[in-house]
């Protein structure tokens, strides 16, 4: 559906995207994800014709940007960073005004209805854009897009600026949409991609530094595992023992909280998940498994270990 | 195509939604209506070049006045970036715009044939130069607006584009008022460059296929540059 080929960008002589090539699938909620000034808007600019790259290419349904440029257009949604809009126009003029543009210039009524009904602008339909809150104006930056009934639908950090049960609500409505289109969502928001996406692909200082979904790429960066442990009675034999349970690597802690009640944190060898043999281990020595907690690698981390510890 | 009558008609409808338009057709009128009345009862003739003369002057104020947000807004706004992803071209992008300020302009200097009436009460004015004049005027406006909405894809800030248009407009305005200062083939040049004496031209009821292209060719030549400037920033 979208196929990125060697896609180079430089602004004067710093390169603000470096050679990255990638496809999407129709049907995939892409996550496109890097800290801030990474070259996500700058790739999510040349797919959708505002920018030109340095060199390489991209097609759109085998459309390429180059030469038919508004063909690609035509099967793109775009919002932008921020969602700008005509503030002194009001919503339904709005709208009505870019589906015209979208399309050959004719009106179909029903389908801006459905627009306002989806992306939930009922109450507002007279009112000017100006006079709307942020998250009212992100729903009609998102009714803009989708208008036309694209096929794609690029969303460039919709989510920036919302409140919490906003930002749930529009979370929802691109879930909804990733149902029937491919959507590109950018974001520097790691639970928002978690949530929302079902490919990720990771950016920094403009070259591609993974790709995968989001639970491939936590398994494929996964390191050392941690087990933290809240044990009771015969601690001393416990922990003499929990040493030798297979995947145990050390003990990286161990805290007396009163007489033998333990803290104990272990740390646990790459791919091995010991808490069955830790848990036969506490019937065997008559210990009392209080508490017993296993962290991986979040997408948190490995977006820090990629990205340069940059959030 | 359809597209560039969807964008001209949002535009213009933008101009009377916000004071724009009013402003801008009151105090024409009132200017032009002042500065007419004043000088025709002066020299007690029945025309209207005095008004072609004034109207001249005053569109040096007012269109880029008319013109100086058309694309500035869109750059300050960002909205140029969900305009120029849209599947139309830039050039009918511009055309657009440029047809909306065009249509405000115009149905202002429609309203100036109430002078043509109400000198029609007076005496006999020549109907022949005034359509002439209109016609010169169609072409000067055009030539103005072209340049305005240049100015106003070169910067994003309205003010800016108002002072750049104004001192572009002035040159091709004031041109022909100084060639004596000039020896012989540099003052036909600068003849020729001037919008003034091209109208006089039209104005005399002789449409001259080198007066037309004089104007067709300025329009032309800085709608293709508003368009280049807009395409730049692909390559930035």
């Amino acid at each position: 559906m979208i196929s990125v080929q060697n896609l180079t960008k430089y602004y004067g002589t710093a390169p603000a995207v470096n050679n990255i090539s990638f496809e999407i699938e129709k049907g995939t909620v892409l996550g496109f994800l890097g800290p801030n000034g990474a070259g996500k808007t700058t790739t999510v600019r040349i797919i959708t014709c505002y920018l030109s790259p340095t060199s390489g290419n991209v097609l759109v349904d085998n459309h390429s940007i180059h030469t038919e440029s508004l063909e690609v257009r035509k099967r793109i949604g775009y919002l932008p960073e921020n969602a700008p809009l005509y503030l002194d126009m009001n919503v339904v003029d709005y709208i009505n005004f870019m589906h015209r543009m979208r399309g050959d210039g004719t009106v179909d009524g029903s389908r801006i209805r459905e627009v306002i009904a989806t992306c939930g602008l009922e109450g507002v339909v007279h009112k000017n854009i100006g006079e709307l809150s942020k998250g009212y104006r992100q729903r009609v930056g998102l009714a803009q897009a989708l208008v036309h009934d694209p096929e794609i639908l690029i969303l460039d950090e919709p989510t920036v600026g919302l409140d919490p049960n906003q930002i749930i609500e529009i979370r929802n409505l691109i879930k909804n949409l990733g149902r029937e289109k491919t959507v590109i969502l950018c974001s520097h928001i790691l639970h928002e991609v978690e949530a929302t996406c079902n490919r990720v692909l990771i950016i920094s200082e403009g070259d591609l530094v993974a790709d995968g979904t989001p639970s491939e790429l936590q398994a494929s960066f996964e390191g050392k595992g941690r087990i933290s442990l809240q044990v009771k009675n015969n601690c001393g034999t416990f922990l003499e023992k929990v040493i030798n349970v297979p995947g145990i690597d050390r003990i990286i802690n161990d805290i007396q909280i009163t007489e033998g009640l333990h803290e104990v944190q272990l740390e646990s060898v790459k791919g091995i998940d010991p808490r069955e043999d830790i848990f036969r281990l506490c019937m065997n020595t008559n210990t009392v498994l209080l508490e017993m907690k296993r962290e991986v690698t979040s997408l948190e981390d490995v977006f820090r270990q990629l990205t340069g510890g940059e959030h | 195509m359809r597209q560039i009558a969807v964008l001209a008609k949002k535009e213009f409808k933008g101009y009377f939604d916000s004071p724009v338009a009013y402003v801008v057709i009151t105090l024409f009128l009132l200017i032009a209506g002042w500065q007419f009345s004043t000088g025709m009862f002066l020299s007690n003739t029945p025309d209207l070049r005095g008004l072609f003369g004034i109207i001249r002057f005053i569109l040096l104020f007012f269109i880029p006045a008319v013109s100086m947000r058309l694309l500035s807004e869109e750059k300050r706004l960002g909205t140029i970036e969900l305009l120029m992803t849209l599947p139309i071209k830039d050039w009918q992008l511009v055309l657009g715009k440029y047809i909306a300020a065009y249509l405000l302009i115009l149905v202002t200097l429609i309203l100036t044939l109430i002078h043509f009436i109400s000198i029609a009460f007076l005496g006999e004015p020549d109907v022949g130069a005034t359509i002439a004049g209109y016609i010169g005027l169609f072409f000067v406006v055009g030539v103005y607006l072209a340049i305005g909405i240049f100015t106003s894809a070169l910067t994003q800030n309205q003010i800016v584009s108002f002072i750049l248009s104004f001192v572009i407009i002035f040159f091709f305005f004031i041109v022909d008022k100084v060639v004596f200062l000039f020896p012989g083939f540099i003052a036909n040049i600068l003849e020729f460059l001037s919008i003034d004496y091209h109208f006089n031209n039209i104005a005399r009821g002789v449409l001259d296929s080198r007066d037309v292209f004089y104007y067709l060719s300025l329009i032309f030549i800085f709608l293709f540059l508003t368009v280049q400037t807009l395409e730049s920033r692909k390559w930035k």
